[in-house]
């Protein structure tokens, strides 16, 4: 072992090397060994069966709507907070941050309340024929909601990193506004605009308390993955709760995986050297 | 403080960054360990320090083996190469800082008192209350020397100690620290890349490449007598000419220069700028004017061999020539190295 | 002459068209207000909706001011505790080179990735009758699960990013010259630590801090697993919202979530006023884990 200069490497790795392994390993761990202590039969039975399938059906699908809407919404917010300074942006920088902050079970119940058929925004929908609370949509509300800040916070740092000689020099080249935005700024931003979605995407798929109140919550059309593990649990099913459970640990730690290559690349064009 | 280095190795990974490195500095001496950036000049810096452990050999400080010393307790300056002043503290409380957590209790007023005294040995009189961010890079630097000497260390180690600073104030604050050191006597080991600073400042060079000694000695030596075509190289603008030995004489076409002790074969002639000379008629080396550059100290004039080897040298700015000029250049003083 | 014209009117970069920027301003502001800040709002709207008697009397309840109360135990013992630990990993991480630290940057992360229900189900299965420790616990008549030490531990998982993730990119940045400087200076560790370390990172760890205690405040999927939902015991305040709110007590349960809405109000207040003392300003995309360059041969 190599002899360190500055002193507390065994107290602080020891410190989080206990941590670590209390609080994180051990309870991850106790799950992948009660799913797997299940049979590779049972297990199939559990994590195919037609209920659940159907849960990751709606959980995938709106989540894939809610990133697509803030692919687009959150590149616009970060490009308006980078690009233009207006009265009030610090304040709306500010509360971009309010998806995190907030509580997800009170984000859950206001969104519901505002979707609701009597709500503020409910009662409008509803007489142009659209029902957002106790559907699919209501979920993908939720989850625009939650995950909104992931996309904003990923690309708003490379957005004012941007060289702006880039633009000038391809202005200087005749390029109009949107030749330069679609060939030299939207490429310059794609990995971390990438690395943001599979957050966002990634939070969406995990995402339990804002949607619960919002969703209606109906078995084969608006039960999310999330609470199907809970509601297997208050059934004292903990074998199916543990596979399908499982099942969202194997999706979260894919989504890590995919996330660190597509940061790394995103740092690709920052890193000197 | 004399400081002996016995074959020190350090490794890096895979990257054997100091192999086999002995060294001895004396007490009193000025030293600069000078080198290309990779050549271990500060792994062993800091090894003398303690910020790193050697993988083997030993570091006395005097007769004591300092070699497991902690940095905490081996009493040596130690003066960062980006300074590392405490950005929160004042300069007053950055160069009290050493005082205030050694082991020796000091009163207050002696600790107020020694960082006057070192203010105003480092010039900086009136500017102990700003912070690291509110002075100067020169300035900064100086209130780096000055918490280093605030311990009393018996020995002071600087790492590029200019690297961060332009020009005009390298030059100055070279001759202010030579005037510190003359002041104080303390044995002083500084590392850099910058040939011309080794040379100015120290009693002795010690010039490293890829982890080890290549030659030692004083700035008159390692000038005069370069052991080898690196060293030769690194210490400035130099022109090589292929050459070939025969009975101790390096014949480079139209060229004889005495070559004492190299063996026959194929051979690199080195020689300055300043050592060659141009006449329209030989003997010399045949060689045509490529282009002639004015400057304010004189006249330098690239040509090219018939061999087809581009030769710098300097000439008096009277002396009449231009592009396309054929020619002869003369060797006044040159360097002979076995090629290789 | 042409600097001071240059200064004055700068040539127009993309996107500064007059009409597309307001544009894009509207657009922005108006679905902002619509997604997130009518959500704020609303909660105001109906906490007072049958008035401030139904209020005063929601916060005045027995069963809310306890899970107020729950909800703040659990952040003073999960919250300092998450500290240390964000402090000696980043320590760890930072200032020393060793095998695996890249590995252990990941891990530190995971919580981040995962959902808080798979969170809930894997405490469960530690400290659970049907988990490793469990009937040892039971045994003992030790009290994890359904209790606050259950709710500590599973805020403790998805908090346990929170100090290290803000703390380890600024300790990377600072490198380690300056405790170097100290150690040669003759200063201990603790020394080093206390008066050269922490004041330099005094900003993001309390940045780290204020962060990781919302979060506390109001996770609700995992704590609602490893709870047990008892009303007056093991509620807290989110889990104490969703009770009521099923109760049919809409009222009540905003005004409840009332009390959170301000604390995520304060937290965004404190989180400006802490990035402009330049904390969280070495930033780097959320979930990620920070580039540590491999140990660089000092030349």
């Amino acid at each position: 072992m190599r002899r360190n200069v500055l002193p507390g490497l065994s107290l602080s790795l020891g410190v989080t090397l206990f941590y670590v392994g209390l609080i994180v390993v051990l309870p991850l761990a106790a799950l992948i060994f009660k799913a797997a202590s299940l049979g590779p039969s049972d297990y199939w039975a559990i994590i195919s069966s037609p209920r659940a399938v159907a849960s990751y059906r709606v959980t995938v699908l709106s989540a894939l709507g809610a990133t697509a809407f803030n692919l687009v919404f959150g590149l616009a917010l970060a490009w308006v907070l980078t690009r233009y300074k207006f009265p009030g942006w610090r304040i709306v920088d500010a509360i971009v941050d309010l998806p995190f902050a907030l509580p997800t079970a009170v984000a859950g119940i206001s969104l519901t309340a505002l979707f609701a058929t009597n709500g503020w925004f409910g009662s409008i929908l509803s007489d142009l024929g659209i029902r957002v609370a106790y559907t699919p949509l209501g979920i993908m509300v939720a989850m625009c909601f939650t995950s909104l800040p992931f996309i904003v916070r990923t690309v708003q740092p490379v957005l004012e990193d941007l060289d702006p000689a880039l633009e000038e020099a391809a202005q200087s080249l005749g390029g109009s506004d949107w030749t330069i935005f679609r060939k030299v700024i939207l490429p310059l931003l794609a990995p971390a605009l990438l690395a943001g979605l599979s957050l966002s995407f990634a939070r969406s798929l995990g995402e339990f308390g804002a949607i619960i109140f919002i969703a209606g919550n109906q078995p084969m059309s608006t039960e999310i993955t999330a609470l199907l593990v809970f509601i297997r649990l208050e059934e004292y099913d903990y074998q199916a709760a543990a596979a399908i459970a499982s099942v969202l640990l194997i999706t979260a730690f894919l989504m890590l995986a995919i996330t660190n290559i597509l940061q790394s690349r995103a740092l690709r064009y920052t890193m000197k050297g | 403080m004399k400081i002996r280095l016995d074959h020190v190795v350090k490794t890096f990974d895979t990257f054997r960054a100091v192999r086999d490195v002995s060294l001895e500095i004396e007490s009193g001496e000025l030293v600069a360990l000078l080198g290309p950036s990779g050549s271990g000049k500060t792994t062993i810096l800091r090894m003398v320090a303690g910020l790193e452990f050697a993988d083997g050999g030993h570091i006395y400080f005097g007769d004591q083996d300092a070699t497991d010393i902690p940095v905490r307790d081996r009493g040596v300056g130690f003066v960062f190469q980006h300074y590392a002043l405490f950005p929160h503290m004042t300069v007053q409380e950055n160069i009290a800082f050493g005082m205030k957590v050694s082991k020796v209790k000091r009163e207050k007023s002696a600790i107020a008192a020694r960082v006057d005294d070192l203010l105003r040995l480092v010039q900086l009189e009136g500017l102990g209350d700003r912070f690291p961010a509110q002075i100067s890079g020169g300035q900064r630097q100086r209130v780096a020397l000055a918490r280093a000497l605030a311990v009393d260390p018996k020995v002071l180690l600087l790492d590029e100690p200019f690297g961060a600073l332009d020009a005009a104030v390298r030059r100055d604050l070279r001759r202010w620290l030579r005037e510190i050191h003359d002041e104080l006597g303390i044995t002083t080991l500084f590392v850099t890349h910058d040939q011309e600073e080794a040379l100015d400042l120290a009693d002795r060079v010690v010039i490293l490449n890829q982890g080890q000694v290549v030659q030692q000695g004083t700035p008159e030596q390692v000038c005069r007598e370069p052991g080898s075509a690196f060293v030769t190289r690194f210490l400035g603008d130099t022109n090589r000419i292929s050459a070939e030995v025969r009975g101790g004489v390096a014949y480079a076409d139209g060229a004889a220069i005495a070559a004492d002790g190299v063996a026959n074969g194929a051979a690199e002639v080195y020689a300055r700028p300043g050592d060659l000379a141009w006449s329209e008629t030989g003997p010399g080396i045949a060689a045509s004017v490529t282009r002639v550059l004015d400057r304010p100290g004189g006249r330098r004039v690239i040509a090219i061999t018939t061999t087809g080897e581009h030769l710098e040298f300097d000439v008096e700015p009277e002396l009449a020539v231009r592009a396309g000029q054929q020619g002869f250049v003369t060797l006044r003083r040159a360097q002979v190295f076995a090629a290789g | 002459m042409s600097a001071v014209q240059s200064s004055r009117r700068k040539p127009p970069r993309v996107g500064d068209n007059p009409i597309f920027r307001r544009l894009m301003i509207g657009i922005v502001l108006i679905l902002g207000a619509l997604l997130v800040l009518a959500p704020l709002i609303v909660i105001g709207f109906e906490a007072f909706s049958e008035g401030w008697r139904v209020y005063a009397s929601t916060l005045a309840d027995p069963d809310t001011r306890h899970a107020i109360f729950l909800t703040v135990v659990t952040a003073l013992i999960a919250v300092p505790i998450n500290t240390i630990f964000g402090v000696a990993a980043a320590w760890a991480i930072t200032k020393f080179d060793f095998p695996g630290r890249r590995l252990l940057l990941v891990v530190i992360e995971i919580p981040f990735s995962i959902s808080p229900i798979v969170a809930g189900v894997a405490y469960l299965f530690v400290y659970g009758l049907q988990g490793f420790f469990g009937p040892l616990f039971e045994a003992y008549d030790i009290k994890v699960l359904f209790a606050l030490p259950g709710i500590v531990l599973a805020s403790m998982f998805v908090t346990a990013p929170f100090v290290a993730r803000e703390l380890i990119p600024l300790m990377q940045a600072q490198g380690r010259d300056l405790e170097e400087a100290a150690t040669s200076l003759g200063a201990s560790g603790w020394r080093t630590f206390f008066s050269v370390t922490l004041p330099n990172i005094k900003w993001a760890l309390l940045y780290g801090v204020v962060l990781c205690n919302a979060r506390v405040m109001g996770e609700f999927g995992a704590v609602s697993v490893v709870s047990g939902n008892i009303r007056g015991q093991t509620n807290t305040l989110p889990l104490h919202i969703e009770l009521l709110y099923h109760d049919y007590q809409a009222a009540g349960a905003f005004a409840s979530a009332s009390i959170l809405a301000v604390i995520a109000v304060i937290t965004i207040i404190a989180k400006v006023a802490l990035e402009r003392q330049g904390a969280g300003r070495v930033r780097r995309p959320a979930l990620s884990t920070p580039a540590i360059p491999a140990a660089e041969p000092k030349p």
